[in-house]
């Protein structure tokens, strides 16, 4: 394939393009000419003028509705949209990992998932990425005609295009396989007014040493302008629902900022936020393992600590 | 109910993982089971249970040393293990895994039907999440992932799927690959009794050969993507630790205001 089209899948939400997506176009003009994949209802113009405006040269659409939410259906309609294009650039959640896998089996397709960049070194898509719980930095080669890169959110700094141009929308129209999976019930989870844990540019995390008292942790996030997280013991113990887990088995998240509060550190915790840019950790344990991949870190109590952290960042903007 | 669940030794998520040769560095001394595997092995003992009758098969995937993790999958209740085990599979992607794994379940299935392959949610030492799809697909099963409830019924299976976006329950035709989380149930200790039958088990191994599976299909050089450089990666610098005598707080706010974060 002679081509350097770069396809995104873009992820919306109400029919908006999501800041991850912007990251993942701004990613993909690096490696090529970018189009935009939308799975779903056509665009409308906003979107389609912010897609142009982040480099996209072209919209495909293709319509395929709910059968969006089975991988083996969605990597089908993605095939048929991007027959053309060798490189394919996905934002790295648990589905969409899983049709980046189907894709994959259809189409020979080299699979990195979970990067924090990508690069193209003498043909070759290269990724960037951190494993082991962010102790490690490994650099791969995707050694196939066909690439697909998963990006984490958050990893590149989205910026519209110099000299962007109008792009174009397409219709594309996919014969869909039938698939054995049906989805017999969706309930959405409410997102609350802000912005989802994976994409927070700042985390909140509360731990045991919360005693299941949010009201500070919620606080100090809106202050701050983040998301609020929770470690396993938090989540296991029924005081925040599963979805703000931050850890291997939850939420990933590489904010510009991690706040731990009463997060003792264990691995499995490590493993979900230790790629994050600053990490300051609140614990009465000076021992804590948190405290050894801090930046910032204070032994005292958080009820303590947070009041007067918030108090003095208000006071320093003057409010 | 015959359920065959994959277990896969990794490095301990406590020991100093490291690369060697663009993979994983895999050691007998400081590896086990996955431990998102109990996982899986748990939630087919409670279906075989909850069906009144049926057999759990582990099977793992790797170099000598692999063999720790069926014989975990043996102490916690699996009744056979089964090592696939061939120089030729050194370096696999997942998509070579997912073909050997696929290769042992149509030979098991041919000599009695499986109703259900059960995985864990992923690997801790790659995290991926990708090989369940690659199985189903591979087998051309039914996909039904990251359950954190399943159950079956009339030759269906029905899980509950906790997204962040959206909680969705699924249900599908059997056979299937079903990959549970860590909040599918709370996996049981393993008693004395199997310890000891697990220890003297007798794992038969099968080999490349064995399975049908070309060698050049699979292992590193048929591998999609290459690791190209690993490092680890450097502490982080300038670290300022504070104890909290009444102005920790305060401490804490001048940090993220000089770094420019409040």
């Amino acid at each position: 394939m002679s081509t350097d089209t770069v396809a995104v899948l873009i992820e919306h939400r109400d029919g908006a393009v999501t800041p991850p997506s912007l990251e993942a176009l701004t990613l993909a003009r690096s490696l090529g000419t970018p189009i935009a994949l939308w799975l779903g209802d056509a665009p409308a113009a906003d979107a389609v003028a912010q897609l142009g405006e982040y480099g996209a040269a072209e919209v495909r659409v293709v319509g395929i509705g709910d059968d969006a939410r089975l991988p083996a259906k969605a990597a089908a309609a993605i095939a048929a949209a991007t027959e053309d294009a060798p490189v394919l650039v996905v934002i790295s959640t648990f589905v969409t990992k899983e049709i980046a896998t189907r894709l994959a089996v259809l189409n020979g397709a080299g699979v990195v998932v979970d990067a924090a960049g990508a690069s193209r070194v003498d043909g070759h898509i290269e990724t960037f990425q951190t494993v082991f719980a962010a102790t490690w930095n490994v650099r791969t080669r995707i050694d196939a005609d066909r690439a697909i890169v998963g990006v984490r959110p958050n990893t590149t700094q989205a910026t519209p295009a110099e000299s962007p141009g109008a792009a174009t929308l397409t219709q594309v129209e996919a014969t869909l396989p039938q698939t054995r999976e049906r989805i017999v019930a969706v309930e959405p989870v409410d997102q609350g007014e802000g912005v989802p844990l994976a994409e927070a540019p700042v985390v909140v995390s509360g731990g045991r040493g919360t005693n299941g008292d949010y009201t500070l942790i919620e606080e100090f996030a809106g202050v701050l302008g983040g998301a609020v997280g929770a470690s396993r013991d938090a989540t296991d113990e029924g005081w925040i629902s599963h979805e703000h887990m931050v850890g291997q088995t939850g939420t990933t998240v590489t904010p510009a900022l991690y706040v731990a509060c009463g997060i003792s550190g264990a691995v499995h915790h490590r493993g979900g936020m230790q790629a994050s840019g600053t990490i300051v950790a609140i614990n009465m344990d000076p021992d804590a393992p948190i405290f050894e991949i801090s930046d910032f870190g204070v032994v005292g109590s958080l009820f303590d600590v947070i009041p007067q952290a918030i108090e003095t960042i208000k006071a320093h903007r003057g409010e | 109910m015959r359920i065959l669940v994959t277990v896969k030794h990794v490095p301990d998520l406590q020991s100093n993982r490291s690369f060697t040769d663009g993979t994983v560095t895999r050691t007998a001394d400081d590896g086990s089971m996955n431990e998102l595997d109990e996982h899986a092995v748990e939630a087919a003992l409670q279906l075989v249970e909850a069906a009144g009758e049926g057999e759990v098969y582990a099977l793992t995937v790797g170099g000598p040393d692999a063999i720790a993790a069926v014989r975990k999958a043996l102490q916690l209740g699996a009744h056979h293990a089964i090592h696939v085990s061939d120089v030729g599979i050194a370096g696999s992607d997942v998509f070579g895994t997912a073909m050997i794994i696929a290769a042992a379940v149509r030979k098991l299935h041919a000599e009695a039907p499986l109703d259900m392959v059960v995985t864990g949610m992923a690997a801790l030492d790659g995290l991926t999440s990708m090989l369940p799809t690659a199985l189903a697909a591979e087998l051309d099963w039914s996909q039904l992932t990251l359950a954190s409830a399943v159950s079956v019924a009339d030759g269906e299976a029905t899980i509950e799927r906790h997204l962040p976006d959206a909680h969705e329950t699924v249900a599908a035709s059997l056979p299937a690959v079903v990959s549970v989380t860590d909040e599918a149930n709370k996996p049981r200790y393993p008693n004395f009794k199997l310890i000891m039958a697990a220890r003297k088990a007798e794992v038969p191994v099968w080999t490349l050969a064995d399975l049908g599976i070309d060698p050049a299909l699979v292992g590193g050089d048929a591998a999609r993507a290459t690791v190209v450089e690993a490092s680890e990666r450097p502490p982080r610098e300038n670290r300022r630790h504070v104890t909290d005598k009444g102005e920790g707080g305060r401490e804490l706010a001048e940090f993220l205001i000089e770094k420019g974060l409040a």
